[in-house]
């Protein structure tokens, strides 16, 4: 009995009424559920690639571990190198001093905070930076100090209560989204010892003003100590943030004071506390759990010993080795036993990566969290053996994002809160906060922040976030030409350009290493002929690497373009005095060891030249946010 | 993977290949579907072969652009060429097979000419085409 026989029958009065409404909610509704999965599909693209990217961090992490390992072997040159990287510098002690010393122009128009701070201040942060105004270098410094003296004094895990009748609300990632914090505040006011938050961690990295909404919640956190409950999320690390924005962010803002603030951030991050337990019920953390997940051993260990993700413990092993060419070498003993004082144990270690970084599935047991390279993935069973195990009923977790802003899994026993509404691009998903309070079911309030005050149709924002999911997918593809190209012509036998949708379904999935729809997305990609068959380089016709030099290969570019995040983070690293330049011989070095560990296939006379070439004023050093940055991808056509 | 996806995903990948059911036909499609005790879960294997039916017997086939013209024509006896907003509303959300509110906001955000608040249903027609293809 379909609509289109009933409409031949013509049923008289309002019944006629009735069966034209149905038609047109029948019609309405499958058109916006196709828009819809188009609008899930853009997003499942942004988050494959953003977590590959992720799991490019963890293999950049394996790299450091390998550079520490070859320690031993290395030259003079490269073990200061390393040596600079993992050692903390001792004669920065009272840096304090300096911050008293850094004096606050008359002219400055900024916030001007009072220590110690009240809620006055509070609300003199929040009119500054809605006028966009940059809090002076001065109070971001002398914020830090005090949070981080604040900080040390919390345990690893804190406790809070709701009852008799407060409310307590838990947000998730922000990301420097500073719209969506203060949508919140509006929405539910500010923090108070009356109304009491929990942030669960990723406070920065990707949005814009990541140090505003750091500095109101380290400010509040001052204020109101007992009521703002902050969580350590994977991206308060400093090498996260060298890739994922906010060391720029900082370095652009305070092009005087930025090196000094980023030392001291590199602090508070790992004084941050780790979980929150409310009301003994409910867990809050950032990422997740583990089969092994041992609350009683994370609320003993040396949190502030985890600098970072990328950093793992060495092994008591390679510190024989160390030690011993230490002394051969003569004279400098005991540091890399310093070194091992100043890290977690493995397991330790082991356990606090899988609360940052696990995300629950609906596949019982626990495995390795392959696409993002770090953490678990865990099932309900997992869920339930740990909450039981520690009397808990509920965990409160973020870590990833949700279309609708929080989703609910494992049986109503693990809820993700994700608090950045349109996190990938504009119309991509809402953001969302839960309210909780004792013995009553959790509330969930949603929202999205919108730019334009004409509220755009479903389908602009879905062709919005399809275009920008596409055109990253895109620039993935060309770095990977040369590999692609090559599996494509192994299954062309007759050299004509063409294969089966289904051949070329395969061989994206198996070099792109992206679990996506290629069926699907293959419209959008590539084109296809009138017998169905994929003409395969017809995807690379419209985007392209630009090339600096001439004469590099291909390959090299695209290795280049591929592992850009990556060598951006090193070299970062190597630039321990944020200038933004290297000399030629670290570069070279770097590179050397680079090419081995990843084993990239490059000559390195090749490299040389573009060595050479980029340094453009020949004195020795390149400026290598220049040299990445000439390997960025040209889309022809754009029109954006 | 776990293979399943929850009951209330159904609708939307079946109007996603192409089918137009009717919420009603959704609800027994997903009886179908369901487990013998309901989970809220519904199991690819089980769904797969009963979709394929569906598209192999050409079910709940998509409305021509003139049966949808018709029906909105049946909407407007006076023949004006356009619905006004309260008109719209009035049928989508308390007739036939309702819209919730946020359905009615987003057909409206689309649908509705700003300057007269009304419906000029074949432009709205023709420009939704065009959309889709």
């Amino acid at each position: 009995m379909g609509c289109g026989s009933s409409i031949a029958k013509k049923p008289r009065g309002s019944d006629k009424a009735i069966r034209a409404a149905m038609i047109i909610q029948n019609w309405y509704r499958s058109y916006s559920a196709r828009l819809k999965v188009r609008q899930r599909y853009a997003l499942t693209i942004f988050q494959s690639i953003e977590y590959a990217n992720e799991q490019g961090q963890m293999q950049l992490s394996s790299f450091f571990t390998f550079m520490l390992e070859n320690y031993a072997k290395a030259n003079e040159k490269e073990r200061e190198l390393v040596t600079r990287i993992f050692r903390n510098d001792p004669q920065e002690k009272d840096r304090e001093d300096y911050v008293k010393m850094i004096n606050v122009p008359e002219s400055y128009n900024g916030p001007r905070l009072q220590f110690p701070l009240t809620f006055t201040d509070i609300d003199l942060l929040i009119e500054g930076f809605k006028q966009q105004k940059i809090l002076h270098a001065h109070y971001v410094l002398a914020v830090l100090f005090e949070a981080k003296k604040v900080l040390m004094q919390m345990p690893n895990v804190s406790h809070i209560k709701t009852f008799p009748s407060r409310e307590i609300t838990v947000c998730g990632d922000l990301h420097g989204k500073l719209d969506d914090l203060f949508l919140i505040f509006y929405k539910n006011g500010l923090p108070s010892e009356e109304n009491p938050y929990v942030f669960n961690g990723d406070f920065v990295d990707r949005g814009k003003n990541s140090i505003e909404i750091l500095m109101i919640l380290l400010v509040t956190l001052l204020v109101y100590p007992n009521d703002l409950h902050l969580n350590r999320g994977n991206h308060e690390d400093f090498l996260m943030n060298l890739r994922y924005g906010f060391t720029k962010e900082i370095m652009t803002k305070y092009k005087l004071y930025g090196g000094k603030i980023l030392k001291i951030l590199e602090e508070v991050y790992t004084w941050l506390p780790i979980a929150t337990v409310v009301d003994n019920e409910i867990l809050i953390l950032h990422g997740g759990l583990s089969e092994s997940t041992d609350l009683n051993l994370l609320h003993r260990i040396e949190r502030q010993k985890m600098k970072s993700v990328l950093i793992p413990p060495i092994s008591p092993d390679e510190e024989d080795m160390i030690d011993s060419r230490k002394n051969k070498g003569g004279g400098r003993k005991g540091r890399t036993s310093v070194i091992l004082s100043e890290q977690l144990l493995q397991h330790e270690w082991e356990q606090l990566v899988d609360i940052l970084w696990s995300d629950p599935r609906g596949k019982r047991g626990c495995y390795p969290n392959k696409s993002r390279g770090g953490g678990c993935y865990f099932g309900p069973d997992v869920t339930s053996k740990i909450l039981n195990k520690y009397h808990l009923k509920l965990l409160v977790r973020s870590h990833e994002c949700k279309p609708d802003g929080y989703e609910i899994c494992h049986d109503g026993k693990v809820i993700t809160v994700f608090s950045a509404s349109n996190y990938y691009e504009e119309g991509s998903n809402r953001g969302a906060y839960i309210k909780l309070r004792h013995c009553m079911a959790p509330r969930f309030i949603q929202y999205q922040v919108t730019k334009s005050t004409c509220p755009r149709t479903l389908y602009q924002r879905v062709n919005t976030i399809e275009g920008s999911a596409i055109r990253m997918l895109k620039e993935r593809m060309i770095a990977r030409k040369t590999d692609l190209v090559r599996t494509f012509e192994a299954h062309d036998h007759t050299k004509s350009g063409k294969v089966s949708l289904g051949q070329w379904a395969f061989s994206m999935e198996s070099v792109m290493e992206l679990n996506l729809p290629w069926r699907s997305l293959s419209a959008h990609l590539v084109n296809t002929d009138k017998d169905g068959k994929i003409n395969y380089m017809s995807s690379f016709e419209d985007v392209l690497i630009q090339k600096p030099v001439k004469e590099v290969q291909s390959s090299i570019i695209e290795t280049l373009c591929r592992y850009r995040s990556d060598l951006k983070i090193i070299f970062n690293v190597i630039d321990t005095d944020h200038s933004g330049l290297i000399s030629v011989e670290e570069f070279r070095d770097m590179w050397k060891l680079f090419k081995t560990h990843y084993s990239v296939h490059i000559d390195d006379s090749q490299v040389d030249e573009l060595a050479n070439k980029m340094d453009l004023n020949k004195d020795g050093s390149i400026d290598f946010n220049e040299f990445l940055k000439a390997f960025h991808v040209v889309h022809k056509f754009d029109t954006k | 993977m776990s293979r399943t996806i929850q009951w209330i995903e159904i609708g939307t990948i079946i109007r996603s290949l192409g089918c137009c059911p009717s919420e009603g036909e959704l609800h027994d499609l997903i009886a179908d579907v369901e487990e013998e005790e309901p989970t809220g879960y519904i199991r690819l294997e089980k769904f797969l072969p009963v979709m394929t039916e569906v598209l192999l017997e050409r079910r709940y086939r998509p409305i021509p652009e003139d049966i949808l013209l018709r029906a909105f024509e049946v909407l407007d006896p006076a023949k004006r060429g356009f619905l006004t907003k309260e008109e719209l509303v009035k049928y989508m959300t308390e007739e036939g097979e309702p819209f919730s509110q946020e359905e009615m906001e987003e057909m409206l955000s689309a649908a509705i000419d700003p300057e007269s608040n009304s419906i000029h249903y074949k432009d709205y027609i023709s420009m939704m085409v065009v959309d889709e293809n």
